[in-house]
Parts: C-alpha cells; sequence; structure tokens
C-alpha cells in the first residue's frame, strides 16, 4: 500500500491496540468483553496485515494457531475448577485472594477491576481466542492466492 | 434524538446504495465500511455499547480488511 496507508497504520495501530486491551481487561465492569475487545485486536492485525507487505506475516501463522488452541483450553480448565460444586462455578469471587476482592458497597465501577474472581480470566481466554482465530484467518487469507495483480 | 436516529439511518441507507452503486470495487468496499461504521453509532444510541463494538471492530475493520485482501488478488473493476 501506499506511504500514506503506512504512516497512518503506524499511528493508529497502538491506540486500536491498547483500546482492545482496554475493552478485554475490563470486560467484567464496563461494556465489551473477550469477544468485542479481541475483534478490536484483531481489527488491528488486520490494518497491519493490509497496509504492509504480506510476506513477513507467514511466520505469525505459526504463533497464532497454537495461541488459539490455548484460549479454548484455558476457558474449559477455568470452567472445570468450579466442578467441585458445579460446572462454571465461581471459586475466585470473594475469596480475597487474585480478583477476589468484595464489589463495592456503590456497585462496580470500571476502577473495581480487582473483583467478579474467574471472570476476568475468562475474558482473557476468550479474548485470546478471538484475537488468534481471526487474526489467523486473515493472514491465511493473504498468504493464499496469486500475488498483487 | 429521533432526527438523530432519522439522519444515521439514512446515512447507512446511503452508504449501502453507494456501495451498491460504484463501479470501483475498492470505494465499494470503503463505503459499505462507511455504511457499518454508521451502523454501529446507530446502535449506540441504542444504548447498544457492547453491540457497538462488536459492529465497529468486525462490521467496519475486519471486513473491509478481507475484502480489501480479495480485491487485491482479482481485478479491481466490476465487469460490464
Amino acid at each position: 500500500m501506499s506511504v500514506i496507508v503506512r504512516t497512518i497504520s503506524r499511528v493508529v495501530a497502538p491506540v486500536a491496540l491498547a483500546f482492545g486491551a482496554y475493552v478485554i481487561m475490563h470486560g467484567h465492569l464496563t461494556p465489551g468483553g473477550g469477544f468485542q475487545g479481541g475483534a478490536v485486536v484483531a481489527s488491528v492485525v488486520a490494518l497491519l496485515v493490509v497496509a504492509f507487505e504480506s510476506g513477513r506475516w507467514k511466520k505469525w501463522k505459526d504463533v497464532l494457531l497454537p495461541l488459539e488452541d490455548l484460549g479454548a483450553m484455558a476457558f474449559t480448565i477455568l470452567a472445570f475448577l468450579g466442578l467441585g460444586a458445579t460446572f462454571f462455578r465461581n471459586i475466585l469471587a470473594g475469596g480475597g485472594g487474585l480478583f477476589g476482592a468484595p464489589v463495592p458497597q456503590l456497585g462496580p465501577n470500571p476502577g473495581a477491576l480487582n473483583t467478579a474472581g474467574t471472570l476476568p480470566l475468562m475474558n482473557w481466554a476468550v479474548g485470546l481466542k478471538v484475537i488468534a482465530g481471526l487474526g489467523s484467518v486473515v493472514i491465511l487469507l493473504s498468504l493464499f492466492g496469486r500475488e498483487d495483480g | 434524538m429521533t432526527a438523530l436516529h432519522v439522519l444515521t439511518l439514512t446515512l447507512v441507507v446511503v452508504g449501502a446504495a453507494l456501495a451498491a452503486w460504484f463501479k470501483d470495487l475498492l470505494a465499494s468496499v470503503i463505503a459499505l465500511a462507511g455504511a457499518s461504521l454508521l451502523l454501529s453509532l446507530e446502535f449506540y444510541l441504542l444504548q447498544a455499547p457492547d453491540v457497538a463494538i462488536a459492529e465497529a471492530g468486525i462490521g467496519a475493520a475486519l471486513t473491509a480488511a478481507i475484502y480489501i485482501l480479495a480485491i487485491r488478488k482479482t481485478r479491481p473493476k466490476e465487469e460490464e
């Protein structure tokens, strides 16, 4: 692509990446979650693949495909952790440890990050799976077919 | 408030019509992405920010990127 597209991509990509990470990280407090934030981060991958040449992205495919499996495995393991009571039992909520702080009296606000138990971890797992899945779709699409016709 | 809804939805229809009307496929894809972005604004106005983020990420960015990658590997003009 042209130098205009590449320069704008360099400016936009870090901002969109930070916004996607924010949406995933605050998935249990604000609108959005693993899928929405993952879609935003995957759109950054799509932007970079479209703006820069496709040849250099070939090795990223081998990184993203195991990451997708890792996201699915992490989600399932987190769900099985609560099997002492029920499937998907939230074992960390209210426990005082990681993500176990009590919810503030006035209700949840975007600053109460250390709440909700396993939900933030599941958001990260879903986000990882969506980033790797949609990102590898775009990268594979850019690899196949004839070059710049 | 109603006027804003009407304006946004009219612009969505205009964007979709432009996407069907353009002969240059790259311009058509950009019109489709603009319509999708305005649709996500409409979701936000209807107080569904969750759907708006997903629509902006998938509809405006990823779909446009996939279409652009497909156009790059085929002919950039529509056949008469």
